[in-house]
């Protein structure tokens, strides 16, 4: 892998994590008012994808999207003032954590509903696909989605008229609180499942950034030379609780123990000292690394909170591309 | 002007929109069959071509989904459902996606789609081919909402439907589609939001939707010849409501008598009927009346049905209860007595 390539890897990763780990320090302040789930320990499928994608690539997410809205370049003050439910917002305070928005670099948006933006990548797919050209559509979907009826029908289409879609499932075990066994029987793997609807599918560890790469720009490759949609799974693990800034591993849903050998394999520090060993990258490019990214994060938090709320009006504005007027009436 | 069926101006209406702009795509089951949903959609595919007019698999709600996308992508896709009833199937895309995209992302962008569901009744449709639910679609923030009635509205609504930069649920009566009407050619266009004065009166205003307000037609003639003058309105549009033409007339009348295909509890008729209380009080005579579908689902047996819609001379007897007089309807009944769960002699089925 070239040292550029391995070095925006690494970054992005650092990147996601000290956005996410100053929301976690931060959230307790009661300042960002919105339920939010936190991408720490999963950093590299979204920093791996984001590397693959090109900017003309479109990309649809879930709940837990700050990582791919981030990686995939959308911009971190607006997502950082959502948060906060500032009309500086990337979707001007209407939709906070769960609904990030940054078209400018093709995401085009994250979703609260399980499986509810998986259609929307196939139907962004379909319209590429009319249009022409080699772009592609990932759709970031967690384990859950693979258990959703709207995936099914969705990748079904998907199939049918081989479009370019990427699905790339991040498996970190847990739907909220409920672990594989009840949601999948025994013995049956989620490629499995991608594979028997007619999905390219793959899978490896999504802690290895550079093997996450690997098969990612493979999927990529394959759809782009037109062999239709591709399921990738990448196995990692949320570190935090399902929702919020806390670890949550004392209330009994899994154990201390596989969440203690999850973090020994922590994506970041497993390529940081790969890279150094290598020589890619030395002691002083990580400082400094760091200190540019601590400071672009804290930038974007003070531009967060300086930020102005929006107009109380504006709970009844928005609804239509152009406004009903005796709609903004009635709703008063 | 040609005559043609409320189909028939589907048709033309899609025919035109696909002509107009290449961003346009028809889709849903059925739309490329031999029978063309109803002959809504007849042949399109032949004349723009199986990627732009297509068949789908029989997954609503991902297809909606998927329109959502299109939408987003630039594309005007137009979703077809033979019955309202399977897009149920769909309402998480349509709810929490469709409706909500263009607010809930700050007005980034709009989600211009347009969903068609046929309403079905009669010829032993039953519980679940025969749900007119505008109004659960009319309590949704972000959606536009029509039903027309007459044919030339069925044409220009659908157009502006489809260049509507917002999503619109069309719905279409299936006992609409054989009526037939003088139809403007082209791009003919109906605005959103207003309604349609089909009778001009001063002694009772009535408000109907759809199928409906064709049963009212018939009652309000019929009145004709006994003095009364009705004011008959055909909403076209459940979201938003015409409100200023509605008000105006109750202002003149001092009585109104509102009709819906949809269930009593919760409808559009209660939403009219609330509205107008609160805003022409003083202007009421009588207190409004609504005529809807009773709280049970459609039966199957023709012995089940016969009583359970509403028919014009249940319309006029409403009326003359609002003007405290009596009113002879009982040669209405027998003029319109053909069999009860059918559009006209000419349908035999299947659905």
């Amino acid at each position: 892998m070239r040292a550029d390539l391995s070095q925006r890897l690494l970054r992005d990763m650092i990147r996601i994590r000290a956005v996410e780990e100053t929301i976690a320090a931060r959230y307790g302040e009661g300042k960002m008012r919105c339920p939010t789930h936190l991408s720490i320990g999963q950093e590299a499928p979204a920093a791996a994808a984001a590397a693959v994608l090109r900017p003309t690539d479109l990309a649809v997410s879930g709940h837990r999207a700050h990582a791919h809205y981030l990686a995939k370049g959308g911009d971190l003050p607006a997502m950082i003032a959502e948060i906060y439910g500032k009309a500086t917002g990337c979707a001007r305070g209407k939709g906070g954590s769960m609904h990030l928005i940054d078209e400018r670099v093709g995401f085009m948006g994250s979703t609260a509903i399980v499986g509810g933006t998986v259609p929307v990548g196939v139907g962004l797919a379909l319209a590429r696909a009319l249009a022409g050209g080699d772009d592609i559509v990932c759709v970031f979907m967690g384990d859950a989605v693979v258990e959703t009826g709207v995936f099914f029908e969705a990748a079904n289409f998907a199939v049918v008229r081989r479009l370019p879609v990427l699905f790339l499932c991040e498996n970190n075990l847990y739907s909220v609180y409920s672990p594989l066994s009840v949601r999948q029987p025994p013995g049956r793997s989620l490629q499995s499942v991608a594979a028997g609807l007619g999905l390219a599918a793959s899978g490896g560890d999504g802690n290895d950034v550079r093997a996450a790469y690997g098969l990612i720009a493979a999927a990529a490759d394959r759809l782009r030379s037109g062999n239709g949609p591709q399921f990738v799974e990448l196995a990692t693990y949320r570190w935090r609780e399902h929702c919020g800034p806390h670890y949550d591993n004392d209330i009994g849903y899994r154990s201390i123990e596989e969440f203690e050998a999850w973090r020994r394999d922590d994506p970041i520090v497993r390529f940081r000292e790969a890279l150094l060993a290598e020589g890619t990258i030395d002691g002083a490019w990580l400082e400094a690394t760091e200190a540019a990214l601590a400071a672009e994060v804290l930038a974007a938090f003070a531009f967060a909170e300086a930020s102005p709320f929006p107009e109380p009006e504006q709970a009844f504005r928005g609804l239509y591309a152009k406004p009903l007027g005796r709609e903004a009436v009635s709703c008063r | 002007m040609p005559v043609m069926s409320y189909a028939a101006a589907i048709r033309d209406a899609l025919d035109v929109a696909l002509a107009r702009d290449p961003g346009v795509i028809v889709y849903g089951l059925g739309v490329t069959d031999p029978k063309g949903v109803f002959g809504t959609t007849l042949n399109l595919h032949q004349t723009f071509g199986p990627a732009r007019v297509f068949d789908m698999p029989t997954s609503e709600n991902a297809m909606t989904g998927i329109g959502v996308g299109a939408a987003l992508g630039g594309l005007r896709p137009v979703l077809t459902h033979q019955r309202l009833d399977f897009a149920l199937l769909s309402l998480d895309q349509i709810v929490n996606n469709a409706a909500k995209w263009h607010f809930m992302f700050g007005g980034r962008r709009s989600v211009p789609l347009t969903i068609r569901m046929i309403i079905g009744r009669g010829w032993g449709q039953g519980p679940t081919h025969s749900q007119s639910l505008q109004a659960w679609f009319g309590h949704i923030p972000g959606l536009k909402v029509v039903m027309p009635t007459t044919a030339a509205d069925a044409k220009g609504l659908l157009l502006e439907s489809i260049f509507d930069d917002d999503p619109v649920i069309f719905l279409e009566h299936r006992w609409l589609h054989n009526m037939t009407g003088e139809v403007p050619g082209g791009d003919h266009r109906v605005a959103i939001g207003s309604a349609s004065r089909l009778r001009a009166g001063g002694d009772v205003t009535i408000a109907a939707l759809s199928l409906m307000t064709v049963e009212a037609l018939h009652a309000v003639d019929h009145l004709a010849g006994q003095g009364i003058a009705c004011d008959l309105i055909d909403l076209r549009s459940v979201r938003p409501i015409d409100w200023p033409v509605i008000e105006a007339s109750v202002r003149r009348t001092g009585r109104l008598l509102v009709l819906d295909t949809g269930y009593t509890t919760g409808g559009v008729a209660a939403e009219i009927v609330t509205h107008v209380v609160e805003s022409c009080w003083s202007d009421l005579r009588v207190s409004p009346q609504r005529l809807a579908m009773p709280d049970s689902p459609e039966s199957t047996s023709p012995a089940l049905t016969e009583s359970y819609h509403v028919r014009a001379a249940d319309i006029a007897a409403a009326v003359g209860s609002l003007l405290g007089r009596p009113v002879e309807t009982a040669s209405l009944a027998a003029a319109r007595r053909h069999p009860h769960d059918v559009p006209g002699d000419w349908f035999k089925g299947p659905f």
